[in-house]
């Protein structure tokens, strides 16, 4: 390797560029997102300094409060369910894929195309598909003889919120589930091989052996998966709309936090210090918790 | 049983993308009427009419665009910090690349109302330039750590070989070092395309004249508009998800460790 002292120009060049586009568009706008929540607003200008007013508000007025932590616990609905289906699910599909079954490559690659569609696509495509009247879900129910369990999925304020937690696993369940396969693949193939001599069944070896050696790769799925059920915003934005409709149901702390920004339809008031101090906090416990969960899940891990 | 349980999954993964491709090709009566039955290939007027009177084919030049400068961008901009922290010994290497390395757990829509702010200050609202700069911005991490964790790994002995022979550095970056990064760059670069060419977080906030619109977004204007056709909308679906599945059924393997890319080791 050269010394940097003969290079220092050239390598001066190398990293000024990308260093200033992160300090522009990374490193500024976090901090300034931190400093905004303590100032007043007035549209796009900033007023005076409040200190933790906005954060106060945010738990003691109601029309703050109220909204927050029905949408907080629809967040930890949302990440539950996740956990179950699409994590669940998904450590499940790798198991099945990982012996390469006959139809391995078939099956590894159409479990994937959901994941690389864009969530537009895969919004307004179940929405068609959940219609009450003409959608084809309710269509194959009614054709099967189950016309008394076809609902209206996404207009029910009992049924909304799994619609679009459904909606959210068709869409995601192949990148845990490719994950989890990666992971499995590393197991030595020794290690099953002689828990099976020793007549473990399928159930042992999945829970003795599989789950904490693909230990790693639960960690990262769960800590994208937290991450990704607190930013929850296209779905449900998509499907149910900006108020989280019916009633709602499907509001979520994304869509909190937009109408907060950027204003709804019905009173376009923009609030970006409120806005700004829900965003905090938002960051703060996404911060806090997945640091949290990386360790205690760490510990978990078995080096091999 | 293991057959059959990965058949029913991939039936309910590609079933909902057969019925809307099927649908593309139905007028509106026909896929109230059948919706599972397959449809006269021949009939193409949805498709006809979409690039008639809708502004798909703008949407998607948008698209091309944004995504096309944005990922160039990020790997140049990547592979050159990338390169400086893995090829040369400096005090500033190991902060640099600390810096870069928290980005990776950012996630900057929280930073969206300084974002806002900023790019009105910069009179870049409406302005595809704005969609590139954040994208650039939030692309670098990774490919900073992706190519310097392959970087690291390519012999010294490469460059010193060159260095007695007198060539510069810019040289032997360009002419020895590059041409052994094609498969990271092309991970890379999967890894930050098919998030920004799906993104519609960030032109909602940051585009409003319908010329401008990426795909995402565009299709949401045009659902808006053909509530009720839903033979124009499953068409519009179909163009919308035709050009990344093409590519994909063609690089699923790249495309599959691309983005499970800084998840899987």
């Amino acid at each position: 390797m050269g010394s940097a002292s003969r290079h220092r120009v050239w390598v001066t060049f190398l990293v000024t560029p990308p260093l200033a586009v992160m300090a522009a568009f990374v490193v500024y706008p976090i901090l300034s997102a931190f400093s905004y929540a303590f100032f007043s607003w007035h549209g796009l200008s900033r007023e005076a300094f409040v200190g933790l007013g906005n954060f106060v508000d945010l738990f003691t007025k109601p029309h703050y409060a109220q909204p927050i932590m029905r949408a907080f616990g629809h967040n930890l609905i949302v990440l539950a369910a996740l956990l179950v289906v699409q994590n669940g699910g998904g450590f499940l599909l790798a198991w099945f894929l990982y012996r390469e079954p006959f139809g391995f490559r078939f099956h590894r690659v159409a479990v994937f195309l959901p994941v690389i569609l864009s969530s537009v696509i895969v919004a307004f495509l179940w929405k068609l598909l959940l219609h009450p009247n003409f959608g084809a879900v309710n269509g194959a129910l009614n054709a099967a003889g189950l016309g008394n369990l076809a609902l209206p999925w996404l207009g029910d304020s009992r049924t909304a919120l799994a619609a679009l937690i459904f909606a959210n696993a068709w869409h995601w369940i192949g990148f845990p589930t490719l994950v989890f396969l990666a992971g499995m693949q590393r197991i030595p193939r020794e290690v099953l091989e002689s828990a099976e001599l020793d007549g473990a069944s399928q159930i042992q070896v999945l829970r003795r052996i599989v789950w904490p050696l693909a230990a790693p790769s639960a960690t990262v799925t769960f800590t994208l998966l937290f991450i990704g059920a607190f930013n929850w915003f296209e779905l449900p934005y998509l499907m149910t709309g900006l108020e989280g409709s019916p009633f709602g149901s499907t509001d979520v702390l994304g869509l909190v936090f937009y109408r907060l920004a950027f204003g709804n339809q019905s009173a376009s008031v923009q609030d970006f210090g409120h806005g700004s101090a829900l965003a905090t906090l938002l960051f703060l416990f996404m911060a806090a918790v997945a640091t949290a969960a990386t360790i205690r899940l760490r510990r978990r891990e078995i080096a091999l | 049983m293991v057959q059959l349980l990965l058949i029913l999954n991939s039936a309910l993964m590609l079933y909902p993308i057969v019925i809307m491709v099927f649908a593309a090709f139905k007028p509106t009566a026909e896929i109230f009427a059948r919706p599972f039955a397959p449809p006269d290939f021949s009939n193409i007027d949805n498709f006809v009419r979409i690039v008639e009177e809708a502004n798909f084919l703008r949407y998607l030049g948008n698209s091309i665009l944004v995504t096309g400068v944005s990922v160039v961008l990020i790997l140049v901009l990547g592979t050159m910090a990338a390169y400086a922290i893995a090829r040369y010994r400096f005090a500033l290497a190991t902060p640099i690349f600390l810096i870069f390395l928290a980005g990776l757990m950012l996630p900057l829509k929280l930073a969206i109302i300084p974002l806002f702010v900023q790019m009105n200050g910069l009179g870049l609202i409406d302005s595809r330039l704005s969609l590139i700069l954040i994208y650039v911005a939030m692309g670098l991490p990774s490919t900073v750590f992706i190519m310097t964790g392959f970087l690291r790994t390519l012999p010294g002995e490469l460059e010193d070989a060159a260095r007695i022979d007198g060539a510069s550095e810019p040289r032997i970056m360009w002419s020895i070092m590059l041409p052994l990064c094609k498969p990271p760059l092309v991970i890379a670069g999967i890894h930050n395309a098919v998030p920004v060419w799906n993104d519609f977080f960030f032109p909602l906030i940051f585009i409003q004249s319908d010329a401008r619109k990426t795909l995402p977004q565009g299709l949401t204007t045009f659902v808006g508009e053909y509530a009720t056709d839903w033979g124009m909308l499953f068409a519009g679906l179909t163009i919308a998800a035709l050009p990344i599945t093409l590519v994909y059924i063609v690089l699923s393997r790249q495309f599959i460790a691309g983005m499970t890319q800084g998840v899987v080791k």
